[in-house]
C-alpha cells in the first residue's frame, strides 16, 4: 500500500513490470520488493528445505528469503535479491523453489516431514543403506530443497571486468560515507565512493531525521551534487565491494545493465572491477538482526528498518496494521514513524520491562512474541507478559528488532578477528585489520548520526595525513544524536513451534541447540553440521543469533564462543562476471602465425600447440582419411620437397662478450667454441638434472647467437635463460630477448629444397656456402633474411627466416615453388611422422622426468666444464640400468596399429602394473618404412635392443608384440640431411 | 596483491611467475656431494613470518625479482633485483 507524499520514488514515472506472470506498476526508484510490496504481493518464494511461503525480511542486499529468477532461457539468473533488483519495462521475475507456483506449493509437504530434516539429517537419516545414497536420497534431496535454477544453457550475456585505482577508496554512502567522501574530494584526493545500493545515501533515505537542518536524504543530495562536480570523485552506484585483498586491492561487482529495460548492445550486464586503493574507509553500515521466536518466519515478518526503509523511501506501508518487537530504543523510532505516517500500530512488544511507551502507543514492556498466525501471510501475533499471560494482537506486519550487527565483513577479509563489545552486543572491528583500511560509522559500532558523520570526516582526515594532504575546511553537520540503548534478546524459549536463525536455509534454534548436543560445538563445526550462514546471504542476518544459542547450549559467553571466518565475496557474485572475457575463444590468447590465412584457405584442420594454431595436414580430394593426407606429404619430404611454417619455435636472441660463456653455462654441450655462420644443436638440463628442452643454436657473428627452442618451452626457456643470468652471472655482458614474434620461419626439406631455394634467393646457395649446420645472411626478393641448413626431418633441409611481416608472402610463394616441384606444404601429422622415423624427441619424449642419459645423450654432457643440471644429474638413481631407456619399437609384421601410453612388459609376463618395464611416447605409420614405428622407454632398453617385448594398452584394448629397435630407424648414418 | 617492481613500481601479481624461496639462487659449487644436492633442490623452510621469494616480473620487465614477504600477514616488506645482491657463496664445494 503506498502512502500519499511519502517516499522518494518518481510518482510521475510508473514502470510495468511482471512476476510470477502478472503485469504488476511500480514507479521509478523502486526494487521489485517496494513494488510489490506496494501491490499488496506478500509471498516472495518458498524456503530452502521445508518450502515455507516466504516474504520479505530487509531491504537490502542481506536479503535471505525474497531470492527471485530474472530472465528466460539461457539468460535466466536465479537468486536475485527483490530487495536489490530494481523493475524496469523488461523485468519479468519469477518466485523460486515452488511448483507450480509460490502460493499453491505441492513441494511443501516437507513442512510436515520437518522432523526428518532437522540439523545434519542427510549425515544420519539416510546412511544406510550407503548404495542408495547416490542412487536415490541425494537425487531426491536435491530436487526438493534447493533456491533457484540455472538455465543449464550457455549464457550469451555480456559481462566485463575492469581495473580502477585510486588514493582513498569509500565503501557505503551513508552519513560516514558521504562526510569521508566530501573531506578527501575537497582535499583534492582520488576517490572512490562506491555504493551497492542505486541511490546514493544509505540510512539517510530510510530515516526521518535532520542533517544540518533539512531532511537527511536532502543533504546527501546536496553532498553528492557537490561530489558530482569534481573531477578527482568517481561515484559508483549499484557496486558492491565483494572482498578485500593484499595490498589494497578491492574486488567490486557493479550491476551495469540489469535495471535496464533495452540495454544498449555495448552495455555489460555486470563489470568485476579490482580496484586497488591506497586507503580505504569502510562505511558500509550494520545489518539489523531478527530475534527467533516460534513461526517468526510468515510473510509479513520483517525487520522494522525496513518497514522504516519501505515507508519513509519507497512511500509503501508493509502492512495496514502493524505490530512492533523489539529490544532497543531503535524499534520505537519505527513506531514513530509509522504512526506519523498515518499507518496503524496495534502494538510495542518490547522486551524491557522499563521501556517506557512513544506517544500513544501501546507498549507491552517485558513482553515476547510467542507465536504467529497465518500460512500465507500473517494475520496475528501471540503474546506473552512477564506473568505469562497470553494476548492475540492483530496485525499483518510484524517490525522485528534485536539491535543491529556492524556490517564489518570487509575489515575481516584479511583474517583480522573482530572483538565483542557488550553494550551494543555486537562484534566490531579492530584498527589495524585490513592495512591502510579504517572503518567508520555503525560499520564499526557507532550508530548516532552525529557520530557517524564525525567518525566519517575522521577517518578521512587520518587517510588524508597518511597520503600527505591536506584537509580542507569542512563543517560537521548537526544530526540526531540519541543513544542507543538495548538489552540483548535473542530467542523467545519454551514454545513448542520452530523458531527461524537462518530463514534462507531453514536453519531453526532446535538444529543449533540440537548440534550442541551432538558435540558440534564448535562455531565452525555447528556451521557445517546445520548449514547455518551458508545461504546466498552468508548468515549476515544469522550468524551472531545462532552463535549467541550456540553459546547459551554450552554454557559459554559469547566471545568465547567466538565467530566464524568472514569471507570473500560480501554479496554473490556470478561466476559470468568473474570470468569475463574468459569464455569461448577468450578462454586463452590465440597465437597465429603469418601463413595461419593460406593453411586455413587450403583446408587445414588447426591444431593447438599451447597457445599456437597449426595446421595438422592438408587435406585434396580423394582423400579417405586424414592418413592419407600425412602419408602424401610425408612422401613430399622424403622424395620431393615440402615446405612447413615453424615459426613457433621460440627463438631466443643472444648478445654480448660473455653470450657463448653463457650459452656453455646453460647447455650440456659448448658453445663458446662455434665459430661464426656455424649451428649446433643443444641439450638444456633442468637444474635437478632433468631434461628441459632441446633445440639449435646458430652463431651469427662475434658474440651473437639465435637459440631455437621447442614452441611448447619457449616462455620456459627465457625465463630459465634469465634466471641464470640474473641469478649466476649478473656481472657478465649478455643480453637476451625473445625474437619469436618477430621473424617467420619456413622449413624447406626434401631432396629438391635446395633447387627450390635457389629459385628465389638472390645468390644460390650450394653445399658450400651454407653447409650441413650452417647459417648465412640471405636475400629473397629484396628482403633480407636468414638461411639455417638444419633438419628435423632427416632430409637435405633448411629453414628461411624473414621478417614476420613478409612471412604470409613467402610461405605462399613457397607452397607454389613446392608444389611446381612435385612437393607441397606439410603439417603437424606429417612432421610427426618425419621426426619418429629419425628417432628426434619432442616434448613427448622430455616430459620432465628423463635425464641425457635416458634419451641416450649422456655424451653431449661436457665433462670438461659445469652447467646447469650436470650436478644433481650425478646423483645416485639417475643414470644406470634401472633407468628406462629411450628406444624405438617396431610391431612384428602383421600387427595392428599401437598407441602412445601403452605399457610395456616382457613377452610372458601377466601385462598388470608391478611387471611393468615401460611406456609408449609417440607412435605412427611410416609409410616410409611401411610399418608402425613407436619411440618409447624401456628399462635397460639400450641393452635389450634386438629383443622383443610385449606392448599392451588396456584402453585401446591392444596387446602387440614389439621388436625393440635403436631408435633412429631411418637413415641412421644421418647421410641424406649431410646431402 | 601487489609487488613493487624494482624496474616498474608496484603492479598487480598477475605480471609475476612465483618461483619458490630466493635459496634457488644459491646454486651449490661444481662436485657438491649429492646430499647439498638434494638439499638445494627439495628442502625448504616453511616459516610462519618472513620469507624470501623469487618472483619473475614475465608480463613486465623480465626482472627476476627477491620478494620478502610475511606468509602470516601477506605484507611484503622489500624487494629487490635478484642481481644486486652481492655474488653468492657457494655451498658444499670439494676442495
Ligand atoms: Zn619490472
Amino acid at each position: 500500500m503506498r502512502i500519499a507524499g511519502k517516499g522518494l520514488v518518481d510518482r510521475n514515472t510508473p514502470v510495468g513490470f511482471r512476476f510470477d506472470g502478472k503485469d504488476y506498476t511500480g514507479f521509478q526508484g523502486d526494487t521489485l520488493a517496494s513494488a510489490l510490496l506496494a501491490s499488496g504481493v506478500r509471498v516472495f518464494g518458498r524456503s530452502f528445505k521445508y518450502h515455507r511461503p516466504r516474504g520479505v525480511m530487509t531491504a537490502g542486499s542481506e536479503e535471505p528469503c525474497a531470492l527471485v529468477t530474472i530472465g528466460r532461457g539461457a539468460a535466466q539468473v536465479p537468486n536475485v535479491r527483490a530487495t536489490v533488483q530494481e523493475i524496469h519495462a523488461a523485468l519479468d521475475a519469477r518466485g523460486q523453489n515452488a511448483w507450480p507456483s509460490v502460493n499453491v506449493d505441492l513441494m511443501a509437504m516437507n513442512d510436515l516431514f520437518s522432523p526428518f530434516f532437522s540439523a545434519g539429517f542427510y549425515y544420519k537419516t539416510f546412511m544406510w543403506p550407503r548404495k542408495f545414497w547416490e542412487s536415490l536420497y541425494e537425487p531426491a534431496i536435491r530436487r526438493a530443497a534447493g533456491l533457484g535454477a540455472l538455465s543449464r544453457k550457455h549464457n550469451e550475456d555480456h559481462y566485463e571486468k575492469a581495473y580502477a585505482f585510486c588514493d582513498l577508496l569509500v565503501v557505503g554512502s551513508g552519513p560516514a560515507g558521504l562526510m569521508a567522501a566530501l573531506a578527501a574530494g575537497r582535499a583534492g584526493a582520488d576517490v572512490i565512493l562506491a555504493e551497492e545500493d542505486h541511490v546514493m545515501g544509505g540510512r539517510l533515505l530510510a530515516e526521518m531525521q535532520e542533517v544540518a537542518g533539512q531532511p537527511g536524504a536532502d543533504w546527501a543530495a546536496g553532498v553528492l551534487a557537490e561530489l558530482a562536480t569534481m573531477p578527482n570523485v568517481r561515484l559508483m552506484t549499484r557496486t558492491s565491494i565483494t572482498g578485500a585483498y593484499d595490498g589494497g586491492t578491492f574486488g567490486a561487482l557493479e550491476r551495469v545493465g540489469l535495471h535496464l529495460a533495452r540495454p544498449p548492445m555495448d552495455l555489460p550486464q555486470e563489470c568485476f572491477w579490482r580496484i586497488v586503493a591506497k586507503r580505504a574507509i569502510l562505511a558500509t553500515g550494520a545489518h539489523e538482526r531478527p530475534i527467533a521466536f516460534p513461526n517468526n518466519d510468515r510473510p509479513g515478518v520483517m525487520m522494522a528498518g525496513a518497514v522504516r526503509a519501505y515507508l519513509n523511501r519507497f512511500g509503501v506501508a508493509p502492512g495496514q496494521t502493524v505490530a512492533v518487537f523489539g529490544n532497543n530504543d531503535d524499534a520505537h523510532r519505527t513506531v514513530r514513524d509509522l504512526k506519523a505516517a498515518g499507518v496503524k500500530v496495534s502494538a510495542l512488544i518490547d522486551v524491557r520491562e522499563e521501556a517506557t511507551a512513544p506517544d500513544g502507543a501501546t507498549l507491552h514492556a517485558g513482553a515476547q512474541v510467542v507465536d504467529t498466525v497465518g500460512r500465507k501471510g500473517l494475520r496475528e501475533v501471540v503474546i506473552a507478559d512477564r506473568s505469562g499471560q497470553i494476548t492475540r494482537i492483530p496485525c499483518d506486519c510484524l517490525a522485528i528488532s534485536g539491535g543491529w550487527n556492524p556490517a564489518l565483513h570487509l575489515a575481516c577479509h584479511m583474517n583480522g578477528r573482530p572483538v565483542w563489545r557488550e553494550e551494543i552486543a555486537a562484534f566490531v572491528p579492530q584498527p589495524g585489520m585490513v592495512p591502510g583500511l579504517a572503518v567508520a560509522g555503525a560499520a564499526n559500532g557507532t550508530f548516532s548520526t552525529q557520530a557517524c558523520l564525525a567518525e566519517g570526516l575522521e577517518a578521512a582526515k587520518a587517510a588524508l595525513s597518511e597520503l600527505g594532504r591536506k584537509a580542507k575546511a569542512v563543517d560537521l553537520p548537526q544530526a540526531e544524536d540519541g543513544a542507543y540503548r538495548l538489552r540483548a534478546f535473542w530467542e523467545v524459549r519454551g514454545g513448542k513451534h520452530r523458531a527461524w536463525l537462518d530463514f534462507s536455509n531453514d536453519v531453526t534454534t532446535k538444529d543449533v541447540r540440537l548440534a550442541a548436543q551432538e558435540n558440534y560445538r564448535s562455531v565452525e563445526h555447528m556451521k557445517r553440521y546445520t548449514t547455518q550462514g551458508m545461504a546466498p546471504d552468508q548468515g549476515k542476518n544469522s550468524n551472531v543469533a545462532a552463535l549467541a544459542v550456540l553459546a547459551d547450549a554450552t554454557g559459554r559467553g559469547i566471545p568465547e564462543t567466538g565467530i566464524t571466518t568472514f569471507r570473500p565475496p560480501y554479496v554473490p557474485i556470478s561466476v559470468a562476471a568473474l570470468g569475463a572475457g574468459g569464455q569461448g575463444a577468450g578462454f586463452a590468447p590465440q597465437r597465429f602465425t603469418t601463413s595461419h590465412q593460406a593453411s586455413v584457405e587450403r583446408g587445414a584442420p588447426m591444431v593447438e600447440a599451447g597457445l599456437w594454431y597449426r595446421p595438422s595436414y592438408f587435406p585434396r580430394p580423394g582423400d579417405q582419411s586424414w592418413l592419407d593426407a600425412c602419408n602424401r606429404e610425408v612422401g613430399f619430404v622424403r622424395d620431393r620437397v615440402g615446405v612447413c611454417d615453424v615459426s613457433t619455435l621460440g627463438k631466443i636472441d643472444i648478445q654480448g662478450a660473455d653470450a657463448g660463456r653463457f650459452l656453455d653455462l646453460v647447455y650440456t654441450n659448448t658453445f663458446s667454441t662455434l665459430k661464426p655462420g656455424r649451428v649446433r644443436y643443444g641439450l638444456m638440463l633442468r637444474e635437478d638434472g632433468m631434461v628441459m628442452d632441446d633445440g639449435t643454436t646458430a652463431c651469427l657473428a662475434e658474440g651473437h647467437y639465435l637459440m631455437t627452442t621447442t614452441t611448447a618451452a619457449a616462455g620456459q626457456v627465457m625465463r630459465h635463460l634469465d634466471f641464470v643470468a640474473q641469478a649466476h652471472c649478473p656481472a657478465w655482458d649478455v643480453h637476451m630477448i625473445s625474437a619469436t614474434e618477430q621473424w617467420a620461419q619456413f622449413a624447406v626439406a626434401g631432396p629438391l629444397a635446395r633447387e627450390l631455394l635457389n629459385t628465389l634467393l638472390e645468390e644460390p646457395v650450394d653445399g658450400d656456402t651454407v653447409p650441413f649446420l650452417g647459417v648465412a645472411p640471405v636475400r629473397v626478393m629484396g628482403v633480407a633474411g636468414r638461411l639455417f641448413r638444419i633438419s628435423f626431418s632427416g632430409e637435405l633441409g633448411y629453414e628461411i627466416a624473414v621478417p614476420a611481416r613478409y612471412g604470409a608472402a613467402l610461405y605462399r610463394d613457397l607452397v607454389a615453388r613446392a608444389e611446381n616441384l612435385g612437393g607441397g606444404a606439410y603439417g603437424m601429422e606429417a612432421l610427426n611422422v618425419l621426426r619418429i622415423e629419425k628417432g628426434f624427441i619432442t616434448h613427448a619424449e622430455i616430459h620432465g622426468r628423463v635425464t641425457a642419459f635416458d634419451i641416450g645423450l649422456q655424451g653431449m654432457v661436457s665433462a670438461k666444464k659445469d652447467c646447469i643440471g650436470k650436478g644433481a644429474s650425478t646423483r645416485p638413481g639417475l643414470s644406470g640400468p634401472e633407468r628406462e631407456q629411450m628406444v624405438g619399437l617396431k610391431p612384428v609384421p602383421g600387427s595392428k596399429s599401437i598407441g602412445a601410453g601403452a605399457h610395456l612388459f616382457d613377452e610372458g609376463a601377466e601385462p598388470v602394473r608391478v611387471n611393468d618395464q615401460g611406456y609408449v611416447t609417440s607412435v605412427c605409420w611410416s609409410p616410409t618404412l611401411n610399418s608402425h614405428l613407436g619411440l618409447g622407454f624401456l628399462i635397460n632398453g639400450r641393452a635389450r635392443i634386438g629383443t622383443r617385448v610385449r606392448l599392451v594398452d588396456h584402453l585401446r584394448k591392444t596387446d602387440v608384440i614389439c621388436e625393440v629397435v635403436h631408435p633412429v630407424f631411418f637413415d641412421p648414418e644421418g647421410g641424406r640431411a649431410r646431402g | 596483491m601487489r609487488i613493487t617492481c624494482p624496474l616498474c613500481g608496484a603492479r598487480d601479481r598477475r605480471e609475476f611467475t612465483y618461483y619458490g624461496a630466493s635459496v634457488y639462487a644459491d646454486r651449490p659449487a661444481e662436485g657438491a656431494a649429492p646430499e647439498v644436492w638434494d638439499d638445494y633442490l627439495h628442502l625448504r623452510d616453511n616459516p610462519a613470518g618472513e620469507i624470501t621469494d623469487l618472483w619473475y616480473h614475465e608480463l613486465g620487465c623480465s626482472a627476476w625479482i627477491e620478494v620478502t614477504r610475511n606468509t602470516v600477514t601477506h605484507a611484503i616488506s622489500a624487494t629487490r633485483l635478484l642481481a644486486d645482491r652481492a655474488t653468492p657463496t657457494k655451498k658444499g664445494a670439494r676442495s
